[in-house]
Order: C-alpha cells, then sequence, then structure tokens
C-alpha cells in the first residue's frame, strides 16, 4: 500500500503548553489507522495541524501528501485536496435542515442561485448512502446526535473526500449507533478511502484499525500494527498511560445505609409541548453509600429527570415530592438544591457546564463561592489554593489554574466541571454521562473518586450510556424508558443482555422522531428558562 | 499523567511577563500617547490646570455612567435609554428645585431613587421577561426623552441653588487657606491617594507572594508603583494649582474604587461575570442570573441619574436637551476600554480608560478648533480601531 500522508517532525506549542512534540505520523491509502492517547495526549492538535486549523508556520515539521508537501492556510485548502475533518465537537446549525447543513459552504448552484432540487436530491443520496433514514428537509434539531453525527459524515462526504479525520465520533453515541458508524467507516475502506479515528473507546479501535498510533504528552509512543498481529486492549492502555490497569474498575465494598433521597410520584411537562409529559409519575430513592446507575437509550428522559430535580432547570408543570432524610425539601431553584445537598454534573459541558473564556480557578468555585470567601469578598489566594488542589487531584492537564478552560482538551474540560461539583461537597451527587471523552486512566480515576464518596457515605446517580460502566460500578441500575422506570437491577443479577432486554422490549417506540427530539432539541436549546 | 507542562509559580520570564500584560496595559499607554498628542499639538494648552480641570468636569458624568454600563455589558446586554434617562432626571430635579423650591438633599434622594425605579422598570422586562435589552432600552430612550419634554414643556428650567450647584462646579474645602496659588488640602489628598495605592499593592504582593503564587518581577513592580506615584501626584499638583479637587472627582474616584472593588474582587462581582460569560452554565452553579441581570439595570438607573443631577448642576439649567447622545460615548468608553459585546469580558478600570481617552480627545480636538462634524469621524474610527485591536490581540 502507498503512502498517502507523511507527517514529519511535527511540533506544536500554545503559550506555555507543548501540545505536540516531534510527531511523526504516517496514513498509507485506504487504512483506518487510529489515533489514541489521554486527554490533552494532543490528538486534536494533531488533526487541527494536518487539516489547516491551526495553518501552515504556526507549527513545526513538514505535511506531505500525495508525494508533496503542503502549506495548508487554512481548511479550505486541505479540504480542496480531500483532507475532510469532522470535530469532537458537532458544527451543524441546529435551525436549518439537514440538507442545508450538507451544503452549506458550497451548495449546487445554477445561474448563481442555489439549486433546491439539486440539494434535496443530493442530500437524499448521501443519506442513503450513510444510512440515515430521515428526509432532508428535517432540521437538524429535531434528530438525536446519533444521527447528527450522520448528517456530519454525509456532509463530508458532500466533498471530494480521501482520507476522512474523525475526532471521537462516537463518544455521545450509544452501542448500536457507534456499530453503525464504523461499519461505514469499514465500507469506506473497501472503496479506497482512508480515515484517522481518534477514540477513546478502545474495543472499537482493536475492531476497525489497520494500525494504531498512541501518543503520550504530545509524542508518538508507538504505532501498532493490527495485522500483523492481534492487539489487546490493554497493550493498548499500557503504552498510553505508561503503567497497568489491571482492573477496568476499582474493587469497593458497598456498606449501604438508609435511604437518604426519594423521590415520589414526580411528573414533569415538557416545556414547549405542553400536553407532552416527559417523565411519568416515577418514583425513585437512593440511599446512604449507594451508588445508582440509571440506564436506558437517548431520549428515555433521564437527563430531564435530573435535570427537572435540579432546581427544576428542566420541564414545566414540575409535581410531585422530593424527600431528604424522610423530610421534604424544597428544589425549586438551583441554589436550593446545593444548598440541601444535591449537584449535578451536566452531560453538555461546553453549553452548560463550562464558562469557557474563564480560567480552571473560577470554573471550580463557581458553584460555591462561599466557601472561598469571608463577608462577600473572595479570598484569592484560598481559592487559588482551592483550585490547585483539585487540579492535582483529578490530575487536570492545564499550564495553570489561570488556564482559560476553553483552551483544554475535551477530557479535562469535563474533569474541571467535575471539580466544581465536587467543590460543593454534595450529599447526592447526579453524574450525567460523567466519562463522555475521557481517557480510560482518568475514568478509573472518576470512578476511584465516586467510590470514595459512597464509602463517605453519600449517594451517588449516574446516567451513563455505557453499559460496562453501569455494570461495573453500580450497585443497583434502574432502567428508564419514555419517562419510566421499567425495570431494576441489582448489582448481582445485572447483567448487559437483561437490562438490554427491558429496555428493547419497552423500546420499540423510540424510533418516534418525538422522543428523539426530546434529547437533542431542548437540552441545548430551550433547557434553561 | 504527569504535569511536566505545568509552570512553576515564579518562573515565567521578565519578557514573558511584560508581554502578557502588554494588553492589560496597553489601553493605558494609548491613554497617555493621546495625551502627550494633545499635549504637544496644542502647545501645552492640554495640561493647563484650568483645562485639566474643565476636562474633568466635562467628563464626569460620561465616566459615572460608564461604571453602570460596564456590569450591562458584562452581563451581555446594552442600555441605550441612559443618555435620556440622564436628561429626565435633570429636568425632574430642576423642576422640583426650581419650580417647587424643594431642598437639594431630598431632591437628589428623590431623584437617585426615581432612577433605581427607572433601572427596575426596564431591567424587569430584560431580565424576567428574556426582551431583548436592546429594544427596551430603545423604547426607553424614546419614552424619557419625550418625558423630559413633556416636565420641562419644552422649556429650559433653571438657574439651581448655589449649593446644588456646588455638586458639579464646587471644590473641596481648603483647610488651610492663604497657602498661596497652591491648594495643600488637595495636594495632601492626591499623596495620601498615591501612597495608600502603593500600600494596597506591596500588601497584596507580599501576601501572594509568601502563598506561593506567581508574582509580577520585582524590577517590573516597581517601575510600575513609581509611575504610579508619579503620575497621581503630578495630575492632582496640577489640579491642585487650579483651585483644588472638584468636589465631583473625588465621588468619581470613590465610584471607581467601589467598582472596581465589587467587580475584581467580590462574589457578585464574579457572578455578573459568570453571567456573561454563560448564562446558562450560571444558572446551573446555583447564581441567581435573574436577579443580578436585573440589579445591573437597577444600578444603571441609579448611576444615570446621577450623572443626570451632575450634568444639570453643572449647566445650572436643565434642558430638554440634556442628556442627548449621552449613551453612545458611554457605550463607547466600554468598548473602547476592552469590554467584549458578547459578555462575560471588561474591567471598571478599562471602562474609565476609555472615557478619559473619549474624554481627552474631545477637549483636544476642540481646542484645535476642529468642527463637531470630524470629531465625530475620528472618534468613531477611534472606537472601531480599539476594538479591532483588541480582537486582534485576542486571536493572537
Ligand atoms: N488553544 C489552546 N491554547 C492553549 N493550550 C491549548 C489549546 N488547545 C489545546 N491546548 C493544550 O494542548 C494539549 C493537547 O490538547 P488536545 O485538545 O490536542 O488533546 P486531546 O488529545 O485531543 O485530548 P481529549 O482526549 O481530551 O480530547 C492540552 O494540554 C491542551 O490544554
Ligand atoms: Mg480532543
Amino acid at each position: 500500500m502507498s503512502t498517502l500522508l507523511e507527517m514529519r517532525g511535527i511540533s506544536k506549542a500554545f503559550a506555555g503548553v507543548k501540545a505536540l512534540e516531534d510527531i511523526n505520523f504516517t496514513v498509507r491509502q485506504g487504512e483506518i489507522h487510529a489515533v489514541v492517547g489521554e486527554n490533552g495526549a494532543g490528538k486534536s492538535t494533531l488533526v487541527k495541524v494536518l487539516s489547516g486549523v491551526y495553518p501552515h508556520g504556526s507549527y513545526d515539521g513538514s505535511i506531505v501528501y500525495d508525494g508533496r508537501e503542503r502549506h495548508f492556510r487554512d481548511i479550505n485548502d486541505s479540504e480542496a485536496l480531500g483532507i475532510i475533518i469532522i470535530h469532537q465537537e458537532l458544527a451543524l446549525i441546529p435551525l436549518l435542515s439537514i440538507a442545508e447543513n450538507i451544503f452549506i459552504a458550497n451548495p449546487p448552484s445554477r445561474f448563481g442561485m442555489i439549486d433546491r432540487d439539486a440539494v434535496y436530491k443530493r442530500s437524499q443520496q448521501l443519506l442513503a448512502k450513510v444510512g440515515l433514514n430521515e428526509a432532508p428537509d428535517t432540521l437538524v434539531t429535531n434528530i438525536g446526535v446519533g444521527k447528527q453525527q450522520l448528517v456530519e459524515i454525509a456532509k463530508a462526504l458532500s466533498k471530494e473526500v480521501r482520507l476522512l479525520i474523525l475526532d471521537e465520533p462516537t463518544a455521545s453515541l450509544n452501542e448500536s449507533d457507534s456499530a453503525a458508524l464504523l461499519d461505514l467507516l469499514v465500507e469506506f475502506r473497501s472503496q479506497g478511502m482512508s480515515a484517522i479515528l481518534i477514540s477513546h473507546k478502545l474495543n472499537e479501535v482493536a475492531r476497525v484499525a489497520d494500525r494504531i498510533t498512541v501518543l503520550r504528552d504530545g509524542r508518538t509512543v508507538d504505532t501498532m500494527d493490527c495485522q500483523a498481529s492481534t492487539i489487546e486492549e490493554d497493550r493498548i492502555i499500557r503504552k498510553m498511560v505508561d503503567r497497568d490497569l489491571e482492573h477496568r474498575f476499582p474493587k469497593r465494598e458497598p456498606t449501604i445505609g438508609e435511604p437518604v433521597f426519594k423521590v415520589e410520584n414526580w411528573s414533569v411537562y415538557h416545556p414547549l409541548h405542553a400536553g407532552r409529559q416527559v417523565i411519568k409519575n416515577v418514583d425513585f430513592q437512593v440511599r446512604r453509600g449507594e451508588i445508582v446507575g440509571i440506564a436506558g437509550l437517548m431520549g428515555a428522559g433521564r437527563t430531564e429527570f435530573a435535570m427537572s430535580l435540579f432546581g427544576r432547570s428542566w420541564g414545566r408543570r414540575i409535581t410531585g415530592r422530593a424527600l431528604l432524610h424522610g423530610r421534604e425539601v424544597d428544589l425549586s431553584t438551583v441554589s436550593r438544591a446545593i444548598d440541601a445537598g444535591l449537584a449535578y454534573v451536566t452531560e453538555d459541558r461546553k453549553q452548560l457546564g463550562l464558562l469557557l473564556a474563564d480560567d480552571v480557578r473560577k470554573n471550580i468555585t463557581l458553584a460555591n463561592l462561599g466557601s472561598v470567601s469571608s463577608g462577600h469578598v473572595i479570598d484569592d489566594i484560598k481559592e487559588m489554593r482551592v483550585a490547585s488542589d483539585y487540579r492535582n487531584r483529578m490530575r487536570i492537564r492545564c499550564s495553570d489554574v489561570y488556564q482559560a478552560s476553553g483552551n483544554l482538551s475535551g477530557g479535562n474540560q469535563q474533569k474541571v466541571v467535575l471539580s466544581k461539583w465536587l467543590f460543593t461537597d454534595p450529599e447526592i451527587l447526579i453524574l450525567d454521562e460523567p466519562t463522555r471523552g475521557i481517557d480510560i486512566g482518568a475514568k478509573y480515576e472518576i470512578y476511584c473518586i465516586i467510590n470514595e464518596l459512597a464509602d463517605a457515605g453519600k449517594a451517588v446517580i449516574m446516567i451513563s450510556s455505557e453499559m460496562p460502566e453501569l455494570l461495573g460500578i453500580c450497585d443497583r441500575i434502574c432502567v428508564m424508558n419514555e419517562g419510566a422506570f421499567v425495570g431494576e437491577f441489582d448489582r448481582s443479577e445485572a447483567t448487559q443482555e437483561k437490562i438490554m432486554r427491558v429496555i428493547v422490549r419497552k423500546g420499540e417506540r423510540l424510533v418516534d422522531r418525538d422522543l428523539q427530539r426530546s434529547s437533542a432539541e431542548e437540552l441545548s436549546g430551550g433547557a434553561l428558562r | 499523567m504527569s504535569d511536566k507542562t505545568a509552570t512553576l509559580p515564579g518562573t515565567r520570564e521578565h519578557a514573558g511577563f511584560v508581554k502578557t500584560n502588554l494588553r492589560e496595559y496597553g489601553m493605558l499607554l494609548s491613554l497617555f500617547a493621546i495625551m502627550l498628542f494633545f499635549e504637544l499639538v496644542t502647545d501645552g494648552t492640554l495640561l493647563r490646570p484650568l483645562n485639566l480641570t474643565n476636562l474633568v468636569l466635562q467628563n464626569s458624568y460620561i465616566v459615572i455612567m460608564a461604571l453602570g454600563m460596564l456590569l450591562v455589558i458584562v452581563t451581555g446586554h446594552i442600555d441605550l435609554s441612559v443618555g435620556s434617562v440622564a436628561g429626565f432626571i435633570g429636568a425632574i430635579a430642576a423642576v422640583l428645585m426650581v419650580r417647587y423650591g424643594v431642598h437639594f438633599i431630598p431632591a437628589t434622594i428623590a431623584c437617585l431613587a426615581l432612577g433605581a425605579l427607572i433601572g427596575a422598570a426596564q431591567g424587569y422586562w430584560v431580565a424576567y421577561f428574556k426582551i431583548p435589552s436592546f429594544i427596551v432600552t430603545l423604547a426607553g430612550m424614546l419614552v424619557f426623552k419625550g418625558l423630559a419634554l413633556a416636565v420641562l414643556q419644552g422649556q429650559s428650567v433653571g438657574p439651581f441653588s448655589p449649593t446644588f450647584q456646588k455638586l458639579s462646579s464646587g471644590f473641596i474645602p481648603e483647610l488651610f487657606p492663604g497657602a498661596g496659588t497652591l491648594y495643600p488640602t488637595s495636594l495632601l489628598i492626591g499623596a495620601a491617594l498615591a501612597l495608600g495605592l502603593v500600600y494596597i499593592s506591596v500588601k497584596t504582593r507580599a501576601r501572594r507572594a509568601s502563598h506561593g503564587v506567581e508574582v509580577e518581577p520585582t524590577s517590573f513592580f516597581a517601575l510600575k508603583n513609581a509611575i504610579l506615584v508619579g503620575v497621581v501626584i503630578y495630575f492632582t499638583y496640577l489640579i491642585a494649582s487650579h483651585r483644588g479637587l472638584p468636589n465631583v472627582l473625588v465621588i468619581m474616584v470613590a465610584l471607581i474604587a467601589l467598582y472596581g472593588f465589587v467587580t475584581t474582587r467580590t462574589t457578585i462581582g464574579r457572578q455578573i461575570y459568570a453571567v456573561g460569560g454563560n448564562e446558562k452554565a450560571a444558572k446551573l452553579s446555583g447564581i441567581k442570573t435573574e436577579r443580578l441581570t436585573f440589579l445591573t439595570f437597577v444600578n444603571m438607573g441609579v448611576l444615570a441619574a446621577l450623572a443626570g443631577l451632575v450634568f444639570a448642576a453643572r449647566l445650572n439649567t436643565a434642558t430638554p436637551k440634556a442628556g442627548l447622545g449621552f449613551e453612545l460615548d458611554v457605550i463607547a468608553a466600554c468598548f473602547i476600554g476592552g469590554a467584549s459585546a458578547y459578555g462575560g469580558v471588561g474591567r471598571v478600570a478599562g471602562a474609565v480608560i476609555g472615557a478619559l481617552i473619549m474624554g481627552v480627545m474631545n477637549n483636544g480636538m476642540s481646542i484645535l478648533g476642529i468642527g463637531i462634524d470630524y470629531q465625530q469621524v475620528i472618534k468613531g474610527l477611534v472606537l472601531l480601531g480599539a476594538v479591532c485591536l483588541d480582537v486582534y490581540n485576542q486571536r493572537r
């Protein structure tokens, strides 16, 4: 196989931080080359250098593509040569249709006017190619994240693609959507397309990749050939973190006490569609020292349930009782919920979690400014101490606590959000997809922290789409579907099959677009009012 | 995972430090450059004690309103009504004091309270009904312009009582009269202010250093403070050789100090910036975003009222035209001073410097005899240039 791309001696530094150091990286014609590494290892930066997001001259080293050295000034230069990147954060415009999004940059036109028929027809073909069964004039906001990801790929295919770069494409997808996407990638490979796949999900990397490059601290540690020998996940992990991770999940002897937090007859209506009951009179409880998982498909109402509890941050006409230590508590505003001892770690760190322009320190103390200040005056030394402490404890990779959180890698941003809530010292911690986009080592650390909290007598509620994670650390798993709990399993009896069966049995109507809508649209747009 | 990339406290080099701080001081340097320029081309008229005093008096109301506007802009909003509100309050003050003979103290209090009420009325729609502030305050601008006309019945009302005029054209009382042309009390206050500032910065630096927080290099720090002391003392000297410190300057400095403190050191200040930075995230962190937005408008109303009083006292009459176009100067001051139109970014010092840049340019160009037409053209270009430069700096 001939070499399509060769990156030689690439180095890139941001003010104070060396993100890449002397990276050598090649992609052959028609291979899927996976790039793995811890959060902040430099994966996103590498592909941004390649695609011209960071223009020639802002990095050291050379890029040879298709036999010639290239100096990309911007992303248009690389796209012209068939290098198409799909970024870690989706970049679709929610209130435009699928077709308009696909052809946003250069729509087919006639006499200087957009040729709507051609847009529609070509979108249809592209959607068929990626296996997305939606009308091209559907608004993007009305489809779920999984389908949005497919639209991104269709958008990429609308251009001449020779090298497709996917930065954590499956991070927010459930297992079946992920599998579909990877199958698509394999199919494209058979048609001769090359791809760079960045992912933290090592099982899928091992499944589709021809070669795997491991980055650590901005350097290439190793490139493994998957055809020569079968690569085990453990080996990749060892290279990534430079140590052995014996277990994926830390061990813990749960000591579970009395129920601390109870929700009775909780009902929530949709904020925009008045008649739609999204959470249907559910009961829920969590005990001292217990980790309860909530499983379910996207759009099942898990996030909506959590956010409606947390200061009525989602939904309307919220009714039901919430009891803390057997006494009814007022959770009607976020600050009351925080005072009562609740914390909610959002799944959407960019929109709902972080002040991206502000530094790590300000983000960490934001929800608990009172304890770093006396009489409303902030004690900056104390604040810095607290922030540095969390930085070390959570191993947040940043140049210092004064670095803007928007400049951190995705996984490190997640750790900042988590730190913010740990600092409020909650009694009931609700985690919504806490390990999304987080590397294996950091995941393990987060599991350890969750365990510590539980051991300290706190109650943890964990919403996750990653089944193994729920099975690995939860004492009890509740399955939610269409706004109601449809099953509950104890740690000892829970298996992936059993949970899936409950989800699927109840979940046939999930193809219904209405439900998909509730996850995508309102969580980003209409969530907080 | 290692912290290899982390910088240890105190290890950054001088050059690097100066570079990262250049943006912060860039604004101040531009102000000095502009002052130097006009000082030269006006043959030293700009910094004559009389002119300098006038410059302070002329711009005091803009500075006062810029403090409120900064907070409004930081929360991600805008207030177009401040000029009209200032004019309207001036009119009310005149009617109360001149027509009805109300004593100036209750009248002033009533006017400030009315300002708060106006701010509350506008902030209510913005904060709780989510009506874009641009629209609400555009409406407010029309409403209060009209009301000012109605209250004054189209005429100018004045003059005010001499005590009220002192608010704007008075000077602090001299404790040591007969010391020749200089006003020693003012000089002493200036010196005390300079020393106080140095004391605070030395203390803060020592405290930070003792806790291992990165501090600026000693040479840089000493230089900065020396310049600060020099500038403060020089300016009070100039002002003291005219008639001493104007009352309104004292009010202004006190307000600047207060707002500077609130925005940088207090929890409420931090929360205001958080609202502007990411309202949803702030709300999910337990911050009462609506109430804060509401309060910034109330605060703006009070400051607009104060500015209206100062302006009326200065002109010694209330005219229907008072306050016309003030909002533009005030908003421009904030943006020149580095505030972001997207919210979440902006500093009190920046807004004050922005206001002074505008003031110095107005004053200098008037001395040069440049017509009001080209003055506006130049001011517009400066606004655009300053913001472009800032955006460019951020991109780097
Ligand atoms: N614009 C920036 N300014 C300063 N530092 C940056 C910037 N962008 C990235 N970095 C730093 O560069 C390093 C590499 O970041 P990058 O986003 O490439 O990591 P990553 O491997 O993609 O991580 P993740 O798995 O969390 O997405 C990080 O330490 C990050 O803080
Ligand atoms: Mg990344």
